[in-house]
């Protein structure tokens, strides 16, 4: 059974270091107004904050989308980052701890995925990624 | 936004007043690298109380911070981090490996008055 | 031919006529509401339902749940009952009222309310027929709609219950300053696992500890998840400044540790609560005095 949207989406462009924040800052104040405890909180902001930087870094610009659900009483928060950069050639390998074609930590794909309690990514080569995931409140 | 950092006898405060940016952190490394040196401190403290997350780009930031203060010949510790935060730095996979940690300024300064 | 003509008729008559029928009977148990509400509270009393009530307290809800049952035959909505089926439930699972009590109740409004039409159109069978097609899906939709909102604050109130116990479960002892001790007894489950961690991380905060003793002697197993769980959490204390030492690891929770890569060596694990206590006051700077060497003093 899906879930509905509670409420209006929220759309926060993703195209500098400061929309990092901005985006990051929109989700902890959603959840926050959902009644999420703050070790949530704390969580999904982490989350919004890797895959935005993940959008600056790798797709120049983008969009990170902010949705409050409801799956039969249980409140949920749902986060998708969207872009039409250049993709992921092997995905297994991008969610691999440790892997980061920059120099990074790679922790940013691999680590939401833990942080969240639903991760998809969809990704086509030359085309833009796209990175959807959920949190549920206990 | 800029982080203020001040001298205090042999050590440097960093105290984060508000969330920061890539750029901000970038800035505040260079700042502490540079200064250390020219004020030949022993110690240096970054107070992150204020920061409400600490992702990767942040851990990897203040690990840098550390490792580049240690070849200059000082100590660098951590203090602040909110419980949520550590647990969501955790999740995440971040440890801070090989940086010292403290619970507050009051501590981290005990912390570095103790290794003398 | 004929027959399907017929039979096409009585749709759209049925269609069109449900709303004014249902019009009808509302104003009808509008009109009977006292004599109605009084027989209904009789037999909800004689079949020993809501026992844990008082008469009046009965009468009362069964007024409110009355006028919350007409509004909804009425409206054709059940916002209104849902919420105040959440709002009585909230009142009276205190009380121990129980699922079938509830259920029976709104079950024994709906027989009154047929009885009473029965005998209303007793002498028009056909008339008697179409307004229990009307009224017969909205009973029991308003039927579903009591019980499953009593079910679902049931549950609530026993999850909170639940939460309530384990956070009991897991108590943070001070035992001087700057040590907490964390006896943990029994199965961890994940959320369990859970509320340890923000209850421990939270407590090296507002207790300004250095040192953290874990003791899970009287835990009999882990699996997996739940000592990665572990490992994260002694890692978070160490973010805040704090050294976590384990102690009471059993020889199968320590295997389950080797299993998902844990370092024992590069964590604190002390046999028992007292070893673990003893290196939790070194690490802090107490001199720990070995206890024969106290009773040698003079006093
Ligand atoms: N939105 C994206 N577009 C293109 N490539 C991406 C995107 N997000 C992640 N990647 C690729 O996946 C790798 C792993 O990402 P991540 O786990 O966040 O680690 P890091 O950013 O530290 O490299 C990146 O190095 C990059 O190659
Ligand atoms: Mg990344």
């Amino acid at each position: 059974m899906g879930s509905a949207l509670i409420g209006d989406e929220i759309r926060v462009s993703i195209d500098c270091d400061a929309a990092i924040v901005t985006a990051r800052q929109k989700g902890r104040a959603l959840a926050s107004q959902c009644g999420f405890p703050s070790t949530d909180l704390a969580v999904i902001a982490t989350a919004i904050s890797e895959l935005a930087r993940n959008i600056v870094r790798y797709a120049v610009h983008g969009e990170i989308i902010l949705r409050l659900l409801d799956d039969n009483g249980k409140r949920g928060v749902e986060v998708v980052a969207v872009d039409e950069g250049p993709g992921i050639p092997d995905l297994a390998l991008a969610m691999q701890d440790g892997y980061s074609t920059s120099g990074g930590l790679g922790l940013g794909l691999p680590g939401t995925r833990r942080l969240m309690d639903e991760f998809e990514i969809v990704s086509d080569f030359g085309k833009g990624t796209t990175v959807t995931v959920r949190r549920w409140k206990r | 936004m800029q982080v203020p950092i001040l001298k205090q006898g042999a050590y440097l405060i960093a105290t984060v007043q508000s969330a920061l940016t890539d750029e901000d952190l970038k800035q505040l490394r260079d700042a502490l690298v540079g200064q250390v040196s020219k004020v030949r401190a022993r110690g240096v403290i970054v107070d992150v109380t204020a920061l409400d997350v600490i992702d990767s780009f942040a851990t990897r930031t203040l690990r840098d911070v550390a490792h580049m203060i240690r070849l200059r010949g000082a100590e660098t510790v951590i203090v602040g981090i909110q419980p949520e935060v550590a647990f969501s730095m955790v999740k995440l996979g971040l440890t801070l490996a090989g940086v010292s940690t403290s619970l507050d300024l009051e501590e981290g300064l005990a912390y570095l008055n103790r290794k003398g | 031919m004929s027959n399907t003509q017929e039979l096409a008729t009585a749709t759209e008559a049925r269609l069109e006529t449900t709303a004014s029928r249902l019009r009808e009977l509302v104003s009808h148990l509008r009109q009977q509401r006292a004599q109605l509400r009084e027989e209904w509270a009789r037999l909800i009393t004689e079949a020993k339902l809501l026992t844990a009530m008082t008469k009046e307290e009965i009468f009362a809800e069964a007024t409110s749940v009355y006028d919350n049952y007409v509004e909804a035959l009425e409206t054709g909505t059940y916002e209104a009952l849902q919420a105040y089926a959440r709002n009585l439930s909230e009142r009276v699972i205190p009380r121990g009222v129980e699922t079938h009590e509830v259920v029976g109740i709104v079950l024994l409004l709906r027989d009154v309310l047929a009885r009473s039409l029965f005998a209303k159109y007793r002498e028009d069978f056909n008339k008697l027929n179409r307004i229990l097609d009307a009224y017969e899906p909205a009973a029991n939709r308003i039927a579903a709609t009591v019980a499953v909102g009593f079910v679902q604050e049931r549950e609530r109130i026993i999850r909170e219950q639940q939460e309530a116990i384990r956070e009991l479960s897991t108590p943070v002892l001070q035992v001087r300053e700057r040590l907490l001790i964390l006896p943990i007894i029994g199965v961890i489950d994940p959320q369990r696992a859970r509320q340890l961690t923000e209850q421990l991380l939270r407590g090296i905060r507002t207790n300004r500890a250095k040192v953290v003793v874990l003791d899970i002697t009287g835990v009999p197993y882990i699996d997996s998840p739940v000592a990665n769980h572990l490992v994260q959490t002694v890692e978070a204390a160490r973010l805040l400044g704090a050294i976590v030492i384990v102690t009471g690891l059993s020889p199968e929770i320590a295997q389950t540790l080797v299993n998902i890569g844990v370092d024992l060596g590069k964590m604190n694990t002390v046999g028992d609560l007292q070893g673990g206590i003893e290196e939790a006051e070194r690490l802090l700077g107490y001199k720990v005095v070995p206890v024969s060497e106290t009773a040698a003093q003079p006093a």
